[in-house]
């Protein structure tokens, strides 16, 4: 086997027949994932992408396509069929120099690997006194609304935030697929990367040379990194709306159709689920005096309890309503027929809406 | 991937020696050389010169053992499983290994840590208490000792895989027990080893119990060695008493994955001559008379009558070790009596390489409360 110094390294990725790739351009969520990828194995040799089916394949999303041609199969290669095996050897990767970005195939499926990430991945950096850093992306598809069959469709973002050392992020733009990729590696923790497969496939228009812009040509950050940073999707004055990943797109639906029906919505897109942006969202809900958290997660115990118990500890004066939560139920991501009455959907989030306290006119 | 033509050729290369490995009996004596034909490579005795070192090795270890087991009956120490009976094992481990190399042992296998150079406060924090394991593992290319069971040998091959990748001839020698050998990051990582073809060496310490259970409840294998065959390598399996022949089959087994061979699974047969830990009691799960059997099959006496009966061990040598192995204990003494100072504030200082804002709160909530009881503390006096 050739190493890594022995393969060749593009010094720009490759182009897809017919595809530009600079500049300002109309693609896919995937596709912006696949460029953070391949424009941080171009700036450092020391990223490797592995994981089930992402060498020849490409991977079941085709996130990964194209970097086994770009890159060799020892940067971009696929494994045996075993996640403790993935995130365990990239582990020793990590502590070995490399930083290494994984994909775990499904949410659910992302389990056998548990006992990995909660006891080594998470700890191993505070184990040693911050002397070894595990710079590793574990990349997981996550989430539901694409009529998944059992296990394809989990929204798992509470195990890995309620697991301290772990960084957990989720883009719900295309813009951010890239640039919450190229900042989770660059750094220097361990991070948990939820990318909701609903949105691979959308599309958006966005300035590839200003996203580039962003990142030194070793790979690291030049403007200021995501993480720990949640955005202000829509701007409004009655009450916000607070959600992240697939749950974005439907709270930005509901804040429409409320602006149609007079009322003005904020969305903000939490997206760094830890760190949490507690600034961000405390001063949002502040001008608003009324919020409501939206996740397709179950609501017991969830990240949209933690950012009610947050909003309630920070925001109590300034509420107007008590915070509500419009999250899954309580139950196992059901089967495809069946989704629609578990998501969190526009009309069950005005519900809500309607039931802030609001005074009759 | 292209199959390794070794792969094609032959499989029985990956099975086991019929017998473990022995190269000095029991009683010191050279095995016969007619033994050494049933072995499926030529192994050599080791010269004495390393026997001697080993030798030394085995003695300080034997201490440390007995100095660790002492300072935990006074309290110094939490908690300490030891490893006497074993401590061939890890001496050969760290023999066979270059500076360069990588070692990833478990909670036994203080002998190998202090072996590869960690100093020995270092190597008794996490089981003084202080911290969880806080040395830096690149200052000895020693990973911290692993306790979830099985886990350490995926970031092996994952240290071995990364070296590999950038054409470096370094060897990992993993560590783990014969219960071990049941979970399930044991089968990953010894397939990855072997898919990828990475320089690991995989040492299974069985010394025939995981806490209270038997191997014949973790395995009906013909022995733990044979596992080696379903994952494409070779296995062998070695008298783990006999430090000449763990010096022989791990430097083999070494050497072989430093020249591109890939990677070895060495079974070493020995015993726990002790409890799991001190908090354990062995006598609910197995007899003295039992214990008592693997008493004449001690690797330091072995070791100690072969040296003597080739003359190799003068007089001058005994007291030159004996007072090595004194030192380490009164380092050991010294180190773990002395009273050492926690910093509350350390505990939200490392779990990102910069805190949280979340942390950050956390941390001056503790300063304050430690702020308010050194002051009424003050006040009351
Ligand atoms: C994943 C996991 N399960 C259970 C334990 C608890 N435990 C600690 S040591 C031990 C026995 C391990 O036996 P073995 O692998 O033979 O090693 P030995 O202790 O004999 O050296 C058990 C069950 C653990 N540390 N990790
Ligand atoms: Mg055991």
């Amino acid at each position: 086997m050739t190493t890594i110094a022995q393969t060749p390294q593009p010094a720009t990725p490759a182009a897809q027949p017919g595809e530009r790739l600079s500049g300002v351009q109309t693609i896919t969520f995937a596709k912006a994932l696949t460029l953070a990828m391949a424009d941080a194995m171009a700036a450092d040799p020391a990223v490797v992408v592995f994981g089930e089916d992402v060498g020849t394949l490409g991977g079941v999303f085709r996130v990964t396509d194209g970097l086994t041609q770009q890159f060799g199969e020892e940067r971009c290669f696929d494994t045996p069929l075993a996640e403790s095996g993935i995130i365990g050897m990239a582990t020793g990767m990590a502590i070995n120099g490399m930083r290494p970005v994984v994909e775990m195939q499904f949410d659910a499926f992302a389990y056998p690997a548990f006992e990995q990430i909660t006891s080594h991945v998470a700890k191993l950096g505070n184990r040693t006194r911050g002397q070894v850093r595990l710079p590793l992306v574990i990349r997981i598809p996550y989430a539901g609304g694409i009529g998944g069959v059992e296990h394809h469709c989990d929204s798992s973002e509470a195990y890995y935030v309620h697991t301290p050392g772990l960084t957990v992020l989720t883009p719900s733009t295309v813009a951010d697929a890239y640039v919450m990729l190229r900042d989770a590696i660059a750094s220097a923790d361990p991070v948990v990367f939820l990318e909701p497969k609903k949105l691979y496939f959308s599309k958006d228009t966005v300035d590839l040379d200003a996203l580039r812009a962003g990142y030194s040509e070793g790979g690291g950050a030049a403007a200021p990194s995501t993480i720990g940073h949640a955005a202000i999707a829509r701007h409004g004055t009655d009450a916000t709306l607070i959600a992240y990943g697939p749950s974005v797109a439907v709270a930005l639906a509901a804040a429409e159709t409320a602006a149609q029906e007079g009322r003005s919505l904020q969305v903000i897109d939490v997206r760094s689920l830890v760190p949490f942006d507690d600034e961000t969202i405390t001063a949002a809900v502040k001008s608003t005096g009324r919020a409501i958290v939206i996740a397709e997660a179950p609501g017991f115990a969830s990240m949209a309890s933690e950012i009610v118990a947050r909003i309630q500890e920070r925001c109590f004066h300034a509420l107007a309503a008590p915070v509500l939560r419009v999250t899954g139920f309580d139950i196992p991501y059901p089967a495809p027929k069946l989704e629609k009455y578990y998501l969190p959907g526009v009309d069950r989030i005005l519900d809500a809406v309607d039931n802030l306290q609001w005074e009759t006119p | 991937m292209t199959t390794h033509p070794e792969f094609l050729e032959s499989q029985s290369y990956m099975l086991p020696s019929a017998e473990p490995v022995q190269l000095i009996a029991a009683d010191g004596s050279e095995a016969p050389a007619k033994q050494h034909k049933q072995y499926k490579e030529p192994y050599q005795l080791p010269e004495m010169a390393t026997m001697l070192e080993g030798y030394e090795r085995l003695v300080v270890g034997r201490r440390v053992n007995d100095q660790a087991g002492a300072l935990v009956r006074q309290g110094r120490m939490a908690v300490y499983p030891s490893s006497h009976g074993q401590e061939a094992c890890q001496v050969a481990a760290v023999m066979c290994l270059r500076r360069s190399d990588w070692l990833f042992p478990t909670y036994r296998d203080t002998v190998a840590v202090l072996g590869r150079g960690v100093a020995p406060v270092e190597a008794f924090e996490s089981l003084r208490g202080d911290w969880h394991s806080g040395f830096n593992p690149h200052d000895y290319n020693t990973a911290n000792p692993t306790t979830p069971l099985a886990t350490q040998l995926l970031h092996a091959v994952g240290v071995a895989h990364s070296a590999k990748l950038r054409g470096e001839d370094t060897v990992v020698l993993a560590l783990c027990g014969d219960g071990a050998s049941s979970e399930g990051d044991f089968h990953e990582a010894l397939n990855f080893a072997a898919v990828f073809h990475v320089p690991v060496v995989f040492l299974i310490q069985n010394n025939q119990y995981a806490i209270s259970v038997p191997l014949i409840r973790q395995s009906v294998a013909p022995s733990l060695a044979h596992k080696a065959v379903g994952y494409g390598m070779p296995g062998e399996r070695v008298d783990g008493n006999d430090l000449a022949a763990l010096l022989a089959v791990l430097g083999h087994a070494v050497d072989r994955a430093r020249n591109g061979g890939g990677p070895a699974l060495v079974e070493a047969h020995t015993y726990r001559m002790q409890a799991h830990t001190n908090a354990d009691d062995s006598t609910r799960y197995r007899s003295d008379a039992e214990v008592a059997q693997w008493v004449p099959k001690d690797p330091l006496l072995r070791v100690e009558k072969y040296l003597h009966d080739a003359g190799a061990l003068a007089a001058a040598d005994r007291e030159r070790i004996a007072v090595a192995a004194e030192a380490m204990a009164k380092t050991l003494r010294d180190g773990l009596n002395a009273e050492t100072s926690v910093d509350p504030l350390d505990l939200f200082r490392y779990v990102y390489s910069e805190p949280t804002p979340q942390l950050r709160e956390q941390s001056t909530l503790l300063a304050a409360e430690l702020a308010a009881s050194s002051a009424t503390m003050g006040a009351s006096r």
